[in-house]
C-alpha cells in the first residue's frame, strides 16, 4: 500500500467519524442514551431476569437450579394460591372503590374552594407522607387494637361495651389500605376537577340543568381522566401490598404480595416467587389496559 | 300577557366582598328598561358593571338590593335554570366532551323534549347559524368562529324570550368580527328576540344596537339610541368613550335657551355652543367637539368660533386625513375626508402651515364637568 493510499484511507476514516457526528440519528441516539441505559438496567434487565427465573427450579437448599420448570405457573392454579389471587383482586378492587367514594367528594370540595384555601387543603392531604409509612401503620394499630383509642372512645361515649376486636381482621387491612392510598386517588381527581371551568357549570344551569343534572352530565364525564389515573395509582400498588396486611391483618390475611415476599425471603423458592410476580404483573396490566380502553381515555392518560 | 319590557332592572345594587375583604359595589343603583324585541347593548370599560348586570339578569348573581324583572315577573332568587333567558358566554363554555349536536341538544334534553323534536330543532338551529354537516365534530375540532356559532345555536335552540350575549365576538379577528356583527343583527331582526349585548367595543355597540346604555363605575351614565349617544352625549365621559372628541375647559358666560356662550381661558375668547345638559351661568364646563365636525379652511371665515392655528402633524390614512393643530397652545384634532382623488401634495395640509378652524355652534356641546 502506498503512502497516498494510506492517507486517503485515513481521511475516509476521519470523514466517516465526522459524518457519524453530524448524523441526526446518531445525535438522537446519543442524547437519549442515558434514559435508555436507565430503562435497560432498571426495567428491562430485571424483567428479563424475573421471566427467566420464573421458569427455573428450586434446589434442595433453596438455591436456584438451572432446570426448565413450567410447574411454577401451574402451581399457582392450586386452590390455596388461586384463592389468594382472587382475594387480592378483591382487596385491590375494594380499596379502589372506597378511596374513590371518599376521595371524589373530598377532591370536589378542594377544587371548588377559594384559591387561597386550596393549597392549604392540598398540603393537608400530603402531610401524612412526612411520616414513615411503617410508623403510620403503627399509629393505626394503636387506634384499632383491643382497648386502643377507638375502643376507649366508643366505650367512653357509651356506644359499645365490648372491645370491637378490629385489629388483625380483613376490616383492619381495608382501613389501612384506604388510609394509605387515599391521597393517590384525591390528587389526580383534584387535577381534573380543578380544570373544569366554572363557566361550563353556569352554561349547564343556563340551559336548564339543575345542579345534580349538571354534575352528572358535565362534571362527572369531564373528571373521568382523573378517575382513571386515580384507579391506576391505587389499584396496582394495592394488589402488591404486603407490609400492611402483615402488620394490620396479622398472619391471617394473605395477599399475593405477601406470597411473593414469603417465597423470596422465607420459603426461599425464588422461581415460584418470580412466577407469582409475573402473574400479578400480567393481571394488573391486562386489567388496566381493559379499563382504560373501555373508558376511551387512554390517549389523555399518556400525556 | 308579556308586558312592554322584556327585562327591567329596578334600582339594582350588587355588592361583592373581594378576596382581600374589601366591599365592592359592582352595580350601583342601576335602573334599565329593555323593550321587547330590542337589540340593547351595555357598553363600558372593563370593571364598569356591565357583565355583572348581565349575570344578574341570567341569574348567576342575585341583587343585593333592587329587583330584576323578566317579562314583567320579579325574579328574586330564582336560579338560572328556571329563567326564560339563555346566555352566549365570552369563553363560549362549550362542553368539550360532547359533539356539536349534543351541545346544542343539551338544553332541549333538560326540557325533556322527545328525540324526534330534539333532532328537528337542533337541525334548524344549526342551519340558522350556518353550521351544517359539522354536528358530529367535537368543539376542539372547530375554528373560533365556528365554536362561536355553536354557542349561539345552543342558546337559541331553546327559543328564549331574551338572549344574553357577553362579549361574544371578543375572541374573533377583526374581519370575522365585522361579519358576525352584521349577521347577529340580521338574526336578531329575523327572530324578533330581545338581545342584551355586553361589549367594551363602542363601534360594535354603535353598529348593532337599537339602544345603548353607557356604563361606568357601576352606574348607567346615558341610555339611548346610537345617534343620540354619539351626537348628544350628556357627559364628558360618554363623549370621550364613544368616538373621539376635542375638549376645552371653560366657564359659562351666558345662557339663552339651549344656546350657551362659554369663556375659554386658555384661548382668551368666547365660544358659542349648544347646551344639552343642565348648566348655569358661572359653571365650570367642558366644551366638546368631534374632530370630523371641525371645519378647516385656508383663510379666516367671518363667522363665530373661528380661530387661527398651526398644523403640527398631518396623517394620511386613506379615506381621511387626520390633522393635529396647535390653536393658541391647545391641541385640536380635525378629521378631513379625502373627497377628491389627487396625488398633488399641495392638496394636503403641510406641517407648519397656517390654517383656520371653525367650531360650528350647533356641533359644539357644552357639558357639565364631573
Amino acid at each position: 500500500m502506498s503512502a497516498r493510499d494510506a492517507s486517503r484511507a485515513r481521511t475516509r476514516q476521519l470523514s466517516l467519524f465526522a459524518r457519524l457526528r453530524e448524523s441526526r440519528i446518531f445525535q438522537g441516539v446519543a442524547l437519549i442514551s442515558p434514559a435508555n441505559a436507565y430503562l435497560f438496567f432498571f426495567v428491562i434487565l430485571p424483567l428479563v431476569m424475573i421471566v427467566i427465573l420464573s421458569f427455573l427450579s428450586r434446589g434442595a437448599y433453596g438455591q436456584v437450579v438451572f432446570r426448565f420448570n413450567p410447574g411454577n405457573y401451574t402451581r399457582l392454579l392450586d386452590p390455596v394460591y388461586a384463592r389468594i389471587l382472587v382475594y387480592s383482586l378483591g382487596v385491590g378492587f375494594g380499596t379502589t372503590v372506597i378511596t374513590m367514594l371518599i376521595g371524589y367528594p373530598l377532591a370536589y370540595y378542594i377544587a371548588r374552594s377559594p384559591a387561597r384555601q386550596r393549597s392549604m387543603l392540598l398540603f393537608l392531604i400530603l402531610v401524612p407522607f412526612w411520616t414513615n409509612f411503617v410508623i403510620r401503620i403503627y399509629a393505626w394499630i394503636m387506634i384499632l387494637r383491643g382497648g386502643g383509642l377507638l375502643d376507649t372512645f366508643l366505650q367512653w361515649a357509651g356506644l359499645t361495651e365490648e372491645p370491637l376486636g378490629l385489629l388483625y381482621t380483613p376490616t383492619a387491612v381495608m382501613i389501612g389500605m384506604v388510609y394509605e392510598f387515599l391521597p393517590f386517588m384525591v390528587l389526580p381527581l383534584y387535577t381534573s376537577l380543578e380544570k373544569i371551568e366554572n363557566a361550563l357549570l353556569e352554561a349547564a344551569a343556563d340551559l336548564g340543568a339543575p345542579p345534580w343534572r349538571a354534575f352528572l352530565r358535565v362534571t362527572l364525564p369531564l373528571s373521568v381522566p382523573g378517575m382513571i389515573a386515580g384507579t391506576i395509582l391505587v389499584f396496582i400498588p394495592a394488589m402488591g401490598m404486603f407490609v400492611l396486611p402483615d402488620l394490620m391483618g396479622g398472619a391471617k390475611t394473605l395477599l399475593i404480595g405477601n406470597v411473593i415476599r414469603n417465597q423470596f425471603l422465607t420459603a426461599r423458592d425464588w422461581p415460584f416467587g418470580a412466577a407469582a410476580s409475573m402473574i400479578l404483573m400480567v393481571m394488573t396490566l391486562a386489567l388496566t389496559l381493559f379499563y382504560t380502553r373501555r373508558a376511551g381515555f387512554s390517549e389523555e392518560l399518556l400525556v | 300577557m308579556p308586558g312592554k319590557y322584556a327585562v327591567e332592572l329596578r334600582d339594582v345594587v350588587k355588592r361583592f366582598v373581594t378576596p382581600e375583604g374589601r366591599d365592592l359595589e359592582a352595580v350601583s343603583h342601576v335602573t334599565m328598561k329593555i323593550r321587547n324585541g330590542e337589540f340593547f347593548s351595555m357598553l363600558g370599560p372593563s370593571g364598569c358593571g356591565k357583565t355583572t348586570s348581565l349575570r344578574l339578569i341570567a341569574g348567576f348573581e342575585w341583587p343585593t338590593l333592587g329587583e330584576v324583572y323578566i317579562d314583567g315577573e320579579p325574579q328574586g332568587h330564582r336560579p338560572p335554570f328556571q329563567r326564560p333567558v339563555n346566555t352566549v358566554f365570552q369563553s363560549y363554555a362549550l362542553f368539550q366532551h360532547m359533539t356539536v349536536f349534543e351541545n346544542v341538544a343539551f338544553g332541549l334534553e333538560m326540557e325533556g323534549a322527545s328525540k324526534d323534536e330534539i333532532r328537528k330543532r337542533v337541525g334548524r338551529s344549526l342551519e340558522m347559524v350556518q353550521l351544517i354537516g359539522l354536528d358530529r365534530r367535537h368543539p376542539k375540532q372547530l375554528s373560533g368562529g365556528q365554536q362561536q356559532r355553536v354557542a349561539l345555536a345552543r342558546a337559541l335552540v331553546k327559543t328564549p324570550s331574551v338572549l344574553l350575549l357577553d362579549e361574544p365576538l371578543g375572541a374573533l379577528d377583526l374581519k370575522l368580527r365585522k361579519e358576525m356583527q352584521l349577521e347577529l343583527k340580521a338574526l336578531q331582526q329575523r327572530l324578533g328576540i330581545t338581545f342584551v349585548y355586553v361589549t367594551h367595543d363602542q363601534e360594535e355597540a354603535l353598529t348593532m344596537s337599537d339602544r345603548i346604555a353607557v356604563m361606568s363605575q357601576g352606574k348607567v351614565l346615558q341610555m339611548g339610541p346610537a345617534v343620540e349617544i354619539y351626537e348628544r352625549p350628556t357627559s364628558r365621559f360618554v363623549a370621550a368613550f364613544i368616538g373621539e372628541a376635542n375638549f376645552l375647559d371653560g366657564r359659562v358666560k351666558s345662557l339663552k335657551g339651549g344656546n350657551a356662550v362659554v369663556t375659554i381661558p386658555a384661548w382668551g375668547t368666547d365660544i358659542a355652543g349648544l347646551s344639552t345638559t343642565k348648566v348655569h351661568v358661572g359653571d365650570e364646563v367642558a366644551v366638546s367637539i368631534r374632530p370630523e365636525k371641525v371645519r378647516l379652511t385656508d383663510a379666516p371665515e367671518a363667522v363665530k368660533n373661528c380661530l387661527e392655528g398651526t398644523v403640527s402633524t398631518s396623517t394620511y390614512i386613506g379615506s381621511d386625513t387626520h390633522i393635529y393643530l396647535d390653536v393658541r397652545g391647545q391641541r385640536i384634532k380635525v378629521w378631513e375626508q379625502n373627497r377628491t382623488s389627487t396625488l398633488d401634495p399641495r392638496s394636503l395640509y403641510q406641517v407648519g402651515a397656517k390654517a383656520w378652524i371653525t367650531l360650528p355652534p350647533e356641533n359644539t356641546l357644552v357639558l357639565a364637568r364631573e
